[in-house]
């Protein structure tokens, strides 16, 4: 920490005002940065001891860039770690400061209570610099070249995980399941009948149609994997034909991709939570009169619209305090949603006072994708002038499609769902019986990005060393995208 | 030490230049980069240069936005009304722009197209001095004298003595605080070279084929650049006659004249007697034409100046004949027949765009 005295004292007041509105959070460690060092420090994702790769330094190019034409400017970055460490920008005024640590803390306070961050890595700034250590000896004893081209492979393929996994155990577990099934019947059962009865008990048809069942069950318990798999990193861990630097490699860029899953899935209520709780704490207790416009401005900033996003602060600070208001009128359950009269829902007060509780217990619960679908309502997207929008292909832009509650509710979480990305199994680890890869994608309406997706084929060729394929749909139309090693093809399935 | 972050950009601009080297025919062909050209730097799209994952058609995705607007309303930006260009724009859309300077580019140029170094002529180095004030001493004009430092030595001395009297703080500097500044004298060679160029802007010249002219200008002109320093370039029209314009109405002239092809080069051999001797430039002359003259005989005008009058006082003369479907090509036989072993002329034809990329090394190639 290397705080002067006046901001150490300011903190020490902030911290005091956050642990009095009941926030919880890890021991919280400042340090006082110049541009360039945040700069530096957040092309690293936060984590300054990284591995060496081009595209951190491809990320500082494009900070230190924004921040030269003024464009963008980082306040703050705070670590999910115990302690927790942020960072704070020197050239920021004394107000910025102020209400940096205010969000600060209450990030702390959703790290540490938010249970899609409890199986995160509270040592992570250790585990990164190990990482670091590992990869940097791997270029010493590998070369940078193979080095490097592994982990472009591998960060080609960093979104292919299992969201879900840390939560649950999708494998049976195979010494279960190898003792206690029956070796199948390897010959379809006839009904035992009368010899002139035969024809019409066990007809030729269903018989040949019962065989063919059997062949399928047969075939899927020859199938490996035996279900699909979601976690496509830990099948080619566990699969693919590396060695014993490359399987490392995979799997700590594996490990990094869950532990910074949560923070992708919480996107929308981790910086509402944070700005909620800056603008109590201003507001109520911190800000001097002096500072009102500064804070005022500053705050209007990190809230502020442009039509083609959605800026998860103002969409999360808006939905905790309407959740908190809610709670406190009692405007929720089965009477309040009932009711269709719309000036008696308007000025619906039951005086619960609820809210404060609430909003705690949505913080440690929810992520985002629940947090929309239980508290997105029709009038909040009235209120706030929600839309979808859509490209035209016609007019080559981006328009507003529609303001109907349904779909935006249905694009958002859409676009939240699996963290924006495309869901990808493993279908077949052993395709064709010649060792190939075969991976589905589950299509939800929109189509992959081609020139990507080949791409992709081709890095993962490089771990699975035989030709790979995947499964999806282009408009319409259900395609087998392969890359044999030597060539793209692309076939309709 | 080199901290971290330095070592992996300096990684990421190594994988940069080596993008823009593979993508070289690419850029060179689609003459995209002579839009995003600032004073020294220019600014190059990489989408190629992102990590490649499973990721969704952003366009077949849309979102969700907020704000004011009917359903049909644009989202902002002016759409697509310059091209592709737009693309930059869009939600969600991001195309990596790399700002890599005009001699590092020309780097680039040279070694993927395997350009030699020119060699400049030796009489044509001529050498500039220049005075460059470089420090302090104590000798000099009143007129150099630098307030401040003599200032501060006489309050030094008069500290020293004694003499200072805070209350009645008067400074009297006396000759040995006086300080002077100084200056060095230093001579770099410099070789100035000049490019004219000229272009037959006559009915036949379509929009593309000026096109070809405007995107091969542009590389020689970066390759000329990071060669010599102090370049001037003038340029020349014509039709029947011609005329000396700016770069704006060089590339958007068009005429509906017959081609005199002579005019140009009157002209352009006015300029080398008149404002570019060739014992102090280096003279770069570069013709384009769709190889449709007026009449054998203005040819062979063309050829008398040429060899009387420009060939003799350049470093190179290229004339590039673009191909149109209106041209009949015949002007660079009549070069090629005239000048069997020329030094100093270079021809080279030009089908379509692809043909830039050689058409270029044929020009710079030969190293003059």
């Amino acid at each position: 920490m290397n705080l002067s005295p006046a901001l150490s004292q300011i903190k020490d007041e902030i911290k005091g005002h956050a642990l009095s509105y009941g926030l919880d959070f890890f021991e919280t460690i400042f340090e006082m940065i110049d541009y360039a060092q945040i700069n530096e420090v957040a092309s690293y994702g936060g984590f300054p001891t990284r591995y060496p790769h081009w595209r951190f330094g491809m990320e500082y190019e494009e900070l230190s860039k924004g921040y030269a034409y003024g464009l963008q400017k980082i306040y703050e970055m705070v670590i999910n770690n115990d302690p927790c460490y942020a960072y704070l920008m020197e050239s920021n005024n004394l107000v910025d400061q102020k209400i940096v640590m205010g969000h600060v803390y209450a990030h702390c306070d959703f790290f540490k209570n938010n249970i899609y961050f409890s199986g995160t890595n509270r040592k992570m700034i250790d585990e990164m610099a190990n990482h670091g250590m590992r990869i940097r000896n791997y270029v010493e004893q590998f070369g940078e070249e193979d080095v490097e081209r592994f982990v472009d492979c591998c960060l080609s393929l960093e979104n292919l995980i299992d969201v879900h996994s840390p939560f649950l155990d999708r494998k049976r577990r195979k010494e279960d399941s190898e003792i206690t099934d029956e070796e199948s019947p390897k010959t379809v059962q006839k009904i035992r009948s009368k010899e002139y009865m035969d024809r019409f008990i066990n007809p030729e048809e269903f018989m040949e149609s019962q065989k063919r069942k059997l062949e399928e069950e047969k075939q899927r318990e020859r199938m490996f994997p035996e279900h699909p798999e979601r976690d496509i990193l830990l099948f080619l861990i566990e699969h693919a034909p590396l060695d014993k630097w490359q399987r490392n490699i995979l799997s700590l860029i594996r490990e990094e991709s869950y532990y910074f899953s949560p923070q992708a899935q919480t996107k929308i209520m981790n910086e509402g939570w944070a700005t909620y709780w800056h603008s109590k704490i201003m507001t109520e207790k911190a800000l001097k009169d002096s500072e009102l416009i500064d804070y005022a401005d500053h705050h209007s900033g990190t809230l502020a619209v442009r039509p083609g996003h959605i800026n998860p602060y103002k969409l999360g600070v808006e939905l905790f305090r309407d959740i908190e208001d809610r709670w406190n009128k009692g405007k929720f359950g089965k009477e309040y949603e009932e009711c269709d009269d719309y000036l008696a829902k308007k000025s619906w007060n039951q005086h619960l006072g609820r809210g404060r509780e609430k909003v705690f217990e949505v913080r440690r619960i929810y992520n985002d994708i629940n947090f929309i679908d239980t508290f997105l309502t029709k009038e909040f997207c009235e209120d706030h002038r929600l839309f979808t929008y859509k490209f035209n292909e016609e007019s080559k832009r981006y328009e507003i499609e529609d303001r109907d509650f349904k779909k935006i509710k249905q694009k958002l979480l859409f676009s939240l769902t699996n963290m924006g990305s495309p869901i990808i199994l493993v279908e077949d680890g052993n395709h064709g019986n010649r060792g190939e890869l075969l991976l589905h994608h589950q299509y939800e309406g929109v189509d992959l990005r081609i020139d990507y997706a080949k791409d992709t084929l081709r890095n993962l060729f490089l771990i699975w060393r035989r030709p790979v394929h995947i499964n999806t749909v282009v408009e319409g139309r259900k395609k087998r995208f392969s890359f044999t090693g030597q060539e793209h093809m692309e076939k309709d399935v | 030490m080199v901290s971290k972050i330095e070592r992996d950009h300096t990684r990421f601009r190594q994988i940069v230049r080596g993008k823009i080297k593979r993508e070289l025919k690419h850029y060179i062909t689609q003459g995209e980069l002579i839009g995003k050209k600032g004073r020294d730097l220019i600014s190059i799209p990489l989408p190629q240069i992102d990590i490649p994952r499973f990721r969704y058609e952003t366009r077949k995705m849309g979102g969700v936005g907020q704000g004011e607007g009917e359903p049909g309303t644009s989202l902002g930006g002016d759409g697509d009304a310059t091209g592709s260009s737009g693309a930059g724009e869009l939600p969600g859309e991001h195309i990596l722009e790399v700002d890599i300077s005009m001699d590092e580019l020309a780097a680039i140029l040279g070694e993927e197209l395997e350009l030699p170094r020119i060699e400049s002529r030796g009489k044509k180095n001529i050498t500039a001095q220049r005075d460059k004030y470089a420090g302090i001493r104590s000798t000099g004009p009143e007129t150099l004298r630098v307030f401040k430092r003599t200032y501060k030595e006489a309050l030094r001395r008069q500290l020293a003595q004694g003499t200072y009297d805070p209350i009645d703080p008067i400074i009297i500097p006396v000759r040995d605080d006086k300080r002077y500044r100084s200056w060095k004298t230093h001579t770099t060679p410099e070789s100035n070279a000049a490019i004219l160029y000229m272009m037959d802007v006559s009915g036949s010249m379509g929009d593309e084929q000026k096109e070809i002219v405007r995107i091969e200008s542009f590389w020689i002109d970066t390759w000329l650049r990071s060669q010599y320093k102090g370049i001037q370039i003038r340029y020349v029209i014509h039709d029947a006659v011609a005329r000396e314009v700016d770069q704006h109405a060089f590339y958007h002239t068009r005429q509906s004249g017959g081609t005199k092809i002579s005019s140009a080069y009157k002209h352009a051999s006015k300029l080398i007697r008149e404002v570019y001797p060739p014992t102090e430039w280096n003279i770069y002359a570069f013709h384009f034409s769709d190889g449709d003259n007026w009449s054998g005989g203005d040819t062979n005008e063309c050829i008398e100046i040429l060899r009387q009058e420009i060939l003799p006082h350049c470093n190179l003369f290229c004339y590039g004949q673009v191909e149109s479907p209106y041209g009949s090509g015949q002007f660079i036989k009549d070069l090629r027949e005239h000048f069997r072993d020329p030094e100093t002329l270079v021809v080279s034809e030009i089908k379509d765009k692809d043909g830039i990329y050689e058409s270029i090394k044929e020009f710079l190639g030969k190293g003059r």
